[in-house]
């Protein structure tokens, strides 16, 4: 990968190995499912007015230790405000999550990653991102790393250290996609600064 | 909620003032105006996974800070574990929190600490 640098007029450039453009999509794509799976079969055929609306939201927080992290509460100590703010919000909120990571995939194929054949991806995939992919692509880049931390079961910094010192390779392997991940949010942050 | 406020205002009344009869219509719109007052914050909860860079840009994106505010107030939240970082009404602190779950902060509200 070669680093988001500033270009004219605001916007940002970067260039991915076809091989960080797959597992950038990849993971996109478990994130998509699992917002999908928690807002039912209905989301894929949506009535804009009744998400909105959000009457069909439910007002517990999800099982899914990731999805509780990527929709938490928002009341702290008062589990029926929370309730009626996860009923009337979690659906808008979770469709806006959905949609940051499809800009960052519609960036990726943008800059010539074959989504149809992948295996015909081999020049990089080269990045150009205005004012609002930009956006996508820091709250996608977020969510993706709070899902990795959840399953690599980083909830301090001591936890951050354990993981990163692991002998275990099932663990590196995701601690090192996790580090990856950081550096592409540092570098697109620091390009914006 | 509200009537209770009143009743206990009525109550004070009751308790500390001699001469009723202009003050005991007051005196609890006094006490049901004080508890309205009372503002809701928006705090954000230190989080391992944030890096500080991004949320001291978010803090200077979404609410407008300088550099020096937002640097502080990532500090905070770094150090303390949590920072309060706007007041106000309660709907406008709801969209805050909303905004912040969507940049992936870990954000609450509630009435500010008496």
């Amino acid at each position: 990968m070669k680093a988001f640098e500033r270009r004219k007029r605001d916007r940002v450039r970067a260039e991915f190995e076809p091989a960080e453009a797959a597992l950038l999509i990849n993971l996109l794509g478990q994130i998509i499912e699992l917002l999908r799976d928690r807002n039912g079969p209905e989301e894929s055929s949506p009535d804009p007015l009744f998400a909105q609306l959000g009457t069909t939201g439910s007002s517990l927080p999800p099982e899914d230790p990731v999805l509780r992290r990527l929709l938490p509460d928002a009341y702290r100590d008062d589990d029926e405000a929370a309730g009626d703010f996860r009923r009337f919000t979690e659906r808008g909120l979770s469709t806006a999550k959905v949609e940051n990571a499809q800009a960052v995939v519609a960036s990726l194929a943008a800059g010539g990653y074959d989504l149809e054949d992948p295996e015909q991806s081999e020049d990089p995939v080269e990045v150009e991102l205005g004012e609002r992919a930009v956006q996508a692509w820091l709250r996608a880049l977020t969510d993706i790393r709070l899902a990795l931390a959840v399953r690599l079961g980083i909830e301090s910094e001591e936890d951050a250290e354990a993981a990163a010192e692991s002998d275990d390779e099932a663990v590196s392997v995701v601690v090192d996609i996790y580090e990856w991940l950081g550096f592409v949010q540092e570098s697109l942050v620091a390009a914006l600064g | 909620m509200r009537a209770r406020v009143i009743r206990v205002s009525a109550c004070d009344t009751i308790g500390r003032v001699s001469n009723p009869s202009p003050i005991e219509l007051d005196e609890p719109e006094t006490g049901e105006v004080t508890e309205l007052d009372r503002p809701w914050v928006t705090l954000v909860w230190n989080d391992p996974v944030n890096l500080m860079s991004y949320v001291a840009y978010v803090f200077k994106s979404y609410f407008g800070y300088s550099d020096a505010k937002a640097h502080e107030l990532m500090m905070q939240v770094h150090k303390d574990g949590r920072a309060v970082v706007s007041s106000g009404p309660r709907e406008e602190m709801e969209r805050h929190v909303q905004a912040m779950h969507e940049y992936g902060l870990w954000a609450t509200l509630q009435r500010e600490d008496a």
